[in-house]
């Protein structure tokens, strides 16, 4: 059997990209399983998608902890750890990552032994990575080795059919030029054997001892989430308080702040913790001096790299 | 009939399209709302011929499905987890009308705390609700039992409604080869829906189910759903061996994998159940005559089935992905007063529990469960119940909670 994990993040089209992998070994003849990992995400966030394929009907189920193949998208997830880009990476693994890092880096900055090959990033503009699933489709299909240009032209055909003649086009030209930049390297994904009963690792099960409710009941006892959640980074538009025309009156935008991230000052002011303010926007709304303004949070974070004040 | 990818959800949107399903309440859920979003579509396109209403609530959703069944035509709504159960007053209300339908539960743990994935507490706390329950392992068993589902809950002896349930994630969101079957033919299986006596109108009011006060009545109305719900073993049988014939897919009420010469056998229901499967060839490779069960049918629960399924085996081992508080594991407790008291019964049953919250059980944990199971046969003692957790995990958990106590003594401080 097959296992393809795909990484990426959110709007980066992993979904996308293992339905059309899935679909293309389905009309190989294969026995086909593919799902996304959705969890509470939004656009940015970490996601996994994964394919199996088999010549038998396929009895694994969940997620793929040992991959045959694992794609990455995103080479900024590789070091963070909740997206778990290297879980169950072994010398077998074939590693493909979008990035303008060499293989040899990568395998040294991971200290990784197996196959590792890179999809030259073509361009800075942020509107082409939309087709970045279909890139890492293509280039993933060649180094499977077991899917014609056919099968995965068809696929892309099916899977984005109702997106229009123009979307097709552009994904089918992506996904084929990666798919023929790997043709030296054809074939090159190995499957494991199956797993034993004769010799098997016994899990290392323990008995889990009670606790007291002041320990094991689920509670944290802090506005919005744990403050070790930087759940600000979610953030696309930066609520700002100018303080020239706050009124003062402190319990409006603090009360109806939904995450608990504004604070009162012991001079009476509000003061947004930007660690967690998710940008939600809703204490611009009800100021009522409106002396909370929006603005766009890279231009936020260029002004602060610049110095000076958001 | 055509073979394609599908997912649990757009395989039960395809069950109910092929049922000519003619009106659809429904409300929002992860991870079910693709099923409506899917009979939208449809509805929007003409491809199916059906009214759709969005309700505000579960409750409400619930009381719609049980209040248009009372009309006399064929619904079907979809729901999950917390959905479930805020619509549990209308459950057990709407069961009680006899007016049936096909209610999809897509499972997903309960809060508290809240989670997203999958196991089986919210469709177990519809257990005793009067809706007869089938468990699906696949995608296209998702389709193939909504087809059925409908056939059973219109049948005369039984007349209630009946939920199908799927696991979230690992069939909701998970693309499968599903065969879609020729409409033709689904609708010659499915049949028109005669409602008999079932002729509630607006203009010309009845009463549905009216008080009753003594406890006389009352118990004869309860009792006779029990007996209907009981005959739905015999009726689902006959349906199950109607659909093999005219599909040639073979659904029994319990699914029987390698049991006939295996000496263990592991009995679990749901998705994992696959997992499971996987590891019984494994295990047979190794030389180990080990077998699965796997309930499809919850309610009615099949007793007898497992009674001669089971006669014999020298031990069988309970996975259940629910916990009932202060008990341990429901299908253990049930097939345990199944089994009671049977001269043929096996003597070591053992209770698992896994999958809490879609926690992933590893083909090592099964061949752990058999050998644990293997080794209570030849010393004669039954372990305490098991819940599969490992160090590992447990570690992750020690490391959440001292962020957390750091995060409380920090907190304290500014107190």
């Amino acid at each position: 059997m097959y296992r393809i994990r795909f990484h990426g993040r959110g709007g980066q089209g992993m979904k996308t990209a293992s339905r059309i992998l899935g679909t293309a070994f389905f009309l190989q003849g294969y026995e086909v399983q593919d799902a996304p990992r959705y969890g509470a995400e939004r656009r940015g966030a970490p996601i996994f998608a994964y394919v199996r394929a088999d010549e038998t009907p396929i009895n694994e189920r969940g997620i793929i902890t040992q991959a045959d193949l694992v794609i990455v998208a995103d080479d900024s997830l590789v070091p963070v750890p909740g997206a778990g880009v290297l879980a169950g990476v072994d010398k077998h693994t074939v590693i493909l990552i979008n990035s303008d890092e060499s293989p040899e880096v990568w395998k040294q900055r991971l200290n990784i032994s197996g196959k590792v090959f890179t999809l030259p990033v073509e361009t800075e503009d942020r509107a082409e990575l939309r087709f970045i699933g279909a890139t890492c489709t293509g280039a993933a299909a060649k180094l499977l080795g077991v899917i014609t240009r056919e099968s995965l032209s068809q696929a892309i055909e099916e899977e984005l059919g109702d997106l229009g003649h123009a979307v097709v086009e552009k994904n089918l030209h992506k996904a084929l030029t990666a798919f023929d930049l790997m043709k030296k390297h054809a074939g090159c994904v190995s499957t494991m054997e199956k797993t034993s009963a004769a010799n098997y690792t016994r899990p290392a099960w323990v008995e889990l001892p009670f606790e007291d409710a002041r320990i094991s009941a689920p509670s944290i006892h802090a506005a919005a989430n744990s403050v070790q959640v930087k759940t600000g980074l979610w953030r696309t538009q930066r609520p700002v308080i100018d303080y020239e025309h706050c009124s003062g009156c402190w319990w409006v935008c603090s009360t109806f702040c939904p995450d608990g991230a504004i604070n009162v000052t012991e001079q009476g002011l509000p003061d947004i913790d930007y660690d967690h303010c998710k940008g939600c926007m809703v204490c611009v709304a009800q100021c009522p001096p409106h002396a909370i303004h929006a603005i766009a949070e890279e231009v936020a974070q260029a002004e602060e790299a610049k110095g000076g004040q958001a | 009939m055509k073979r394609k990818l599908l997912t649990g959800n757009g395989a039960a949107a395809w069950g109910a399209r092929l049922a000519a399903t003619d009106y659809i309440p429904a409300f929002p859920i992860t991870p079910q709302t693709e099923i409506i979003e899917a009979l939208g579509n449809w509805i929007d396109t003409d491809e199916m011929d059906a009214r759709m209403v969005t309700l505000e609530s579960e409750h409400s959703m619930i009381t719609s499905a049980g209040a248009a069944a009372a009309t006399g035509v064929r619904v079907f709504s979809a729901t999950s987890s917390q959905g479930l159960l805020y619509g549990m007053e209308m459950l057990y209300t709407v069961a009680g009308w006899r007016a049936p339908f096909v209610l999809v539960n897509v499972s997903r743990g309960l809060s508290s705390p809240i989670t997203l994935e999958p196991d089986h507490n919210d469709i177990l706390a519809a257990r005793d609700s009067g809706f007869l329950q089938i468990h699906c392992s696949t995608c296209q068993e998702v389709l193939d039992s909504t087809l059925m589902a409908f056939r059973l809950g219109e049948d005369p002896r039984v007349r209630l409604p009946v939920i199908v349930n799927l696991d979230g994630f690992y069939l909701s969101f998970t693309r499968e080869p599903v065969e879609i079957p020729d409409e033709t033919a689904a609708r010659q299986f499915v049949g028109d829906y005669d409602p008999e006596n079932i002729r509630f109108r607006a203009s010309s009011p009845v009463s549905q189910a009216v008080a009753v006060l003594g406890g006389s009545p009352y118990s004869y109305f309860r009792y006779e759903s029990h007996l209907a719900a009981q005959n739905g073993l015999a009726v689902y049988d006959e349906i199950a061996t109607e659909f093999a014939e005219r599909f040639g897919r073979s659904y029994t009420a319990i699914e029987s994998y390698r049991t006939d010469d295996a000496e263990l056998v592991f009995v679990m229901m749901g998705s994992f159940a696959t997992k499971a499967r996987e590891a019984v060839d494994r295990l047979r490779e190794n030389g180990q005559a080990v077998g699965l069960l796997r309930p499809r049918l919850l309610r009615p629960f099949p007793a007898q089935h497992f009674q001669q399924l089971l006669a014999g085996k020298k031990g069988v081992a309970v996975i259940d992905q629910n916990i009932s508080m202060g008990m341990g594991g429901v299908l253990h407790s049930e097939l345990a007063s199944a089994l009671y008291g049977q001269p043929e019964s096996p003597r070591i049953l053992l209770s698992f529990i896994g999958g809490l919250g879609g926690r992933d059980i590893s083909l090592e944990e099964f061949f752990e469960i058999s050998a644990v199971t293997q080794r209570a046969v030849e010393e004669g003692q039954v372990p305490p119940p098991r819940l599969l957790y490992t160090e590992s995990e447990l570690r992750e958990v020690r490391k959440l909670q001292a962020v957390a106590k750091v995060e409380r003594d920090e907190l304290g401080e500014k107190k």
